[in-house]
């Protein structure tokens, strides 16, 4: 049986264009619940749309509708890359 | 009461095509202002539909009803508070899952009854999306129908079936709410038990709903719990709740709202299984596409550049042709007045303080038209929040939002549109901090304030001069905007965690009210406060009427005009001419001086001349101080004042120039006044709209206060700064 071995990483180190699975999301308050609340829950998959000319924010896909969120936001979300 | 008489909420996603629907049903009768104590725009209207007069209120967009943003309070407190016989939740059908968070949350409240309405289905279909309506509205007990809001279609039907289900008396269903896992249910029973005796009937909270939000630790669930429940239950019940929290927390290793959030969407998860499938068909995302252009890594932003341009373009160039009409409407109304009434005081309260006053503001409308119209487009096409999307990284410096950027943006034009356009942001402390920093942004109307003082006093050197001005503006800005994000707006910036809506054509009758609304609240405060400010302003310069001159003006007026009859009378035909001119030159320079008289002893001046302490040390003699106040009611007036002050000509013309160098004004001073004009109290149509914008006189006070204070520090600093290291 092969194994793969997922990587976790926060989300603001996924390249633009990997697909990922959340699996924890971090912070505190507001900003957490705001994450949750638009969806992104644990197991959820999202895909880095893009990140802004800037480098910051990040935009990603997730249960079909586009967000755009700070990177400092996003290393907050731990996550997985899928393939 | 009204028998007749049927109250609909709308609630729903940012995005999900609300504001269309209440549009279509409300057409332009409706009511914008500010939800109480909030700056929160509330839309409201009234028709009268199939017998019945509905009030239709578009709440705020919020993805939930969580007490975290004040959009979400206010829509909650709403519904809970003021219940309406109806709630239709707008569903965005393309974006399912996500809605159906806020469509179980308004569920689960179990106060008004609830329709849904899935909306935007011609989206969902073209992208493959199949949806069940009837299986949604069987597994969540709730009347489902579809409407494409920006085709208006089934929005008249959705209408009708509010009214039928207001007008049935089927209470508001009390099964199929979200079921969570077993140990939560349990905690939510203990607590219910103990609410459910004191919960009367007309108690705004549904006892397994204040269960949950207990769970959650709702802030705003547990202040008001006291006025509901007698002390010693309210004691067993939130000592209750803080055990089963720990309970909870302890099974889940996780807060329990968070534990609730995750489970919802499992709930959430569950329909979608049996009401939503994707056909395998895949179009291309036309949204997509586009924002692969407009936010592209290299053509991004000149194309963002290229928009702001074209929309300052079309603001001051195109607005400019209609300015001049209205310029030149007021100029001949002055006139006609001038012609038909005697000169009396009525008349020059009517032409010098009325007309001036209001026509000084009133020509900003058609600017406030055509850049409401832009931003109208901007927002309804999508492109806003990729504007935000582009500039939240340099905003984000200033601890500001990228939506921060339109609005500061603006104030170079005008102050009054862009302290509106900061409406766009939906934190009230972005809002506010944006709010107190545009005033820095560098006006228009301050430009020939620059011209006339840079122009005298530094020759060639002056574009670079009104250049360090502008930048000045923009630096006082960055710091101010720092410095009250760490003191007086501290906090946790809000989450940038935003939708980016995919790209749609945006509808001309939407964009036309959108533009239209605005604009309304500003010709409204035309005829309110600036009205009474011009008229104030106007008093105070021409006040006291009986004046002591100095000189003997109509006696050196007498004598001018017998000296040039004697003359003309003695003087060849063809000198005849010269000499008549040169007559009236002498006749206004008497008049000039008069005048300046006048105003120099009004009250205005007798102001200006006991606050002059206040201006010489920066370098500001009593006529600069004069005109500086003079300048609240336009800072166009700044130049104007100084020109009869220095019994000139006015309009920065070549004679004001020659005063002002004669008057002893030096550069550095003159360079001191010009950082005072850029940074202290915006005029009152701004002050104006920053009070009913920030919805509070002591925001509006403190503007005016800070400001203020920031001019006349930077001015000082500067001016005996130069004066020490010998400039003079």
């Amino acid at each position: 049986m092969i194994t793969r071995q997922f990587i976790h990483k926060p989300l603001s180190k996924v390249a633009e264009g990997q697909r990922a699975r959340i699996v924890a999301v971090g912070g505190g308050g507001a900003l957490r619940r705001r994450i949750l609340e638009m969806g992104m829950t644990r197991g959820t998959e999202l895909f880095v749309e893009k990140y802004a000319p800037l480098k910051d924010p990040l935009e990603v896909i997730v249960k079909g509708f586009h967000v755009s969120l700070r990177v400092a936001e996003a290393s907050e979300i731990t996550v997985e890359v899928v393939e | 009461m009204n028998q007749n008489a049927i109250t609909i909420a709308l609630a729903g996603n940012p995005n999900a095509g609300k504001t269309t629907i209440f549009n279509n049903i409300t057409g332009t009768r409706q009511k914008v202002g500010n939800w109480p104590g909030v700056t929160v725009e509330k839309k409201e209207g009234r028709v009268h539909k199939f017998g019945y007069d509905l009030k239709i209120i578009d709440l705020p967009g919020i993805y939930s009803l969580t007490p975290f943003s004040i959009e979400e309070i206010v829509a909650r407190d709403y519904i809970l508070d003021q219940c309406p016989d109806v709630v239709i939740d707008i569903i965005d059908a393309s974006n399912l899952e996500r809605s159906l968070y806020l469509a179980t949350q308004l569920r689960e409240l179990g106060r008004s009854k609830v329709l849904f309405a899935l909306n935007m289905s011609d989206v969902a279909t073209a992208r493959g999306y199949k949806i069940d309506a009837d299986k949604l509205s069987e597994l969540l007990d709730v009347p489902v129908h579809a409407t494409v809001g920006n085709k208006n279609q089934g929005v008249e039907d959705l209408l009708q079936k509010a009214i039928e289900l207001a007008v049935s008396d089927t209470a508001p269903s009390r099964h199929r709410k979200v079921r969570y896992s077993n140990d939560i249910e349990a905690a939510i029973s203990e607590l219910e038990t103990l609410l459910t005796p004191h919960m009367e009937h007309e108690s705004p909270y549904d006892p397994r709903w204040a269960s949950v939000k207990l769970l959650e630790n709702d802030k705003v669930v547990v202040d008001r719990l006291p006025t509901v429940l007698p002390t010693d239950a309210l004691d067993a019940l939130m000592s209750k709740t803080a055990s089963q929290r720990q309970t909870l927390q302890a099974r889940y290793d996780e807060d329990p709202e968070i534990v609730l959030t995750d489970e919802r969407y499992g709930f959430i998860a569950g329909i979608m299984k049996e009401v939503f499938s994707t056909s395998s068909r895949r179009r291309i995302d036309t949204s997509r596409n586009i924002d692969r252009v407009l936010t592209n890594r290299f053509i991004g932003f000149p194309i963002f550049i290229f928009f702001i341009w074209a929309m300052f373009q079309l603001t001051f160039t195109l607005g400019a042709y209609p300015m001049d009409w209205i310029e030149s409407g007021v100029g001949g109304l002055a006139a006609l007045i001038d012609y038909a009434l005697p000169d009396s005081l009525v008349k020059d309260l009517f032409i010098n303080g009325i007309l001036a006053g209001v026509g000084s503001v009133i020509v900003f409308l058609p600017n406030i038209l055509i850049l409401f119209f832009c931003i109208a487009l901007f927002e309804d096409t999508g492109y806003m929040s990729r504007c935000a999307f582009l500039m939240d990284k340099i905003m984000h410096l200033i601890g500001l939002h990228g939506k921060s950027f339109i609005p500061m943006l603006m104030g170079f034009g005008c102050n009054v549109p862009a302290v509106m356009a900061a409406r766009t942001l939906e934190s009230e402390k972005d809002r506010l901090l944006t709010i107190l920093i545009t005033p820095f942004m560098s006006c228009s109307a301050k430009l020939p304030v620059y011209i006339v003082l840079a122009g005298t006093f530094f020759g060639a050197r002056a574009g670079t001069v009104i250049f360090a001005i502008y930048l000045l503006g923009i630096v006082i800005a960055i710091v101010s905007g720092r410095l009250f994000r760490t003191t007086l707006l501290r906090g946790a910036d809000a989450p940038f965690v935003m939708e980016l809506p995919p790209y749609r054509v945006p509808m001309l009758k939407s964009l036309l009210i959108h533009m239209w609304d605005r604009s309304k609240m500003f010709l409204k405060k035309m005829g309110g406060v600036i009205l009474v400010g011009s008229i104030i302003i106007w008093a105070l310069s021409a006040f006291p009427r009986t004046t002591t001159f100095t000189h003997d003006y109509p006696a050196a007026m007498a004598h001018i005009e017998a000296a040039y009859a004697e003359k003309t009378a003695r003087a060849d035909a063809e000198d005849q001419p010269a000499l008549e001119k040169e007559k009236s030159e002498r006749l206004l320079e008497v008049q000039r001086a008069m005048r300046a008289e006048q105003t120099a002893n009004s009250f205005m001046g007798q102001i200006g001349q006991g606050i002059a302490p206040v201006f010489a040390p920066l370098g500001i003699d009593w006529r600069g101080g004069v005109s500086l106040l003079a300048g609240f009611v336009a800072k166009e007036i700044v130049v104007s004042t100084m020109g009869v002050l220095h019994a000139v000509d006015e309009e920065g013309s070549e004679a004001l120039r020659e005063a002002l160098l004669k008057s002893g004004m030096t550069p550095l001073a003159a360079f001191s006044m010009m950082i005072f004009v850029l940074l202290y109290v915006p005029c009152i149509a701004t002050v104006a709209t920053i009070r009913k914008e920030t919805n509070s006189t002591k925001w509006m006070l403190f503007s005016v206060g800070y400001t203020t204070a920031v001019a006349w520090v930077m001015a000082f600093v500067v001016y005996n700064g130069g004066r020490l290291i010998g400039l003079a």
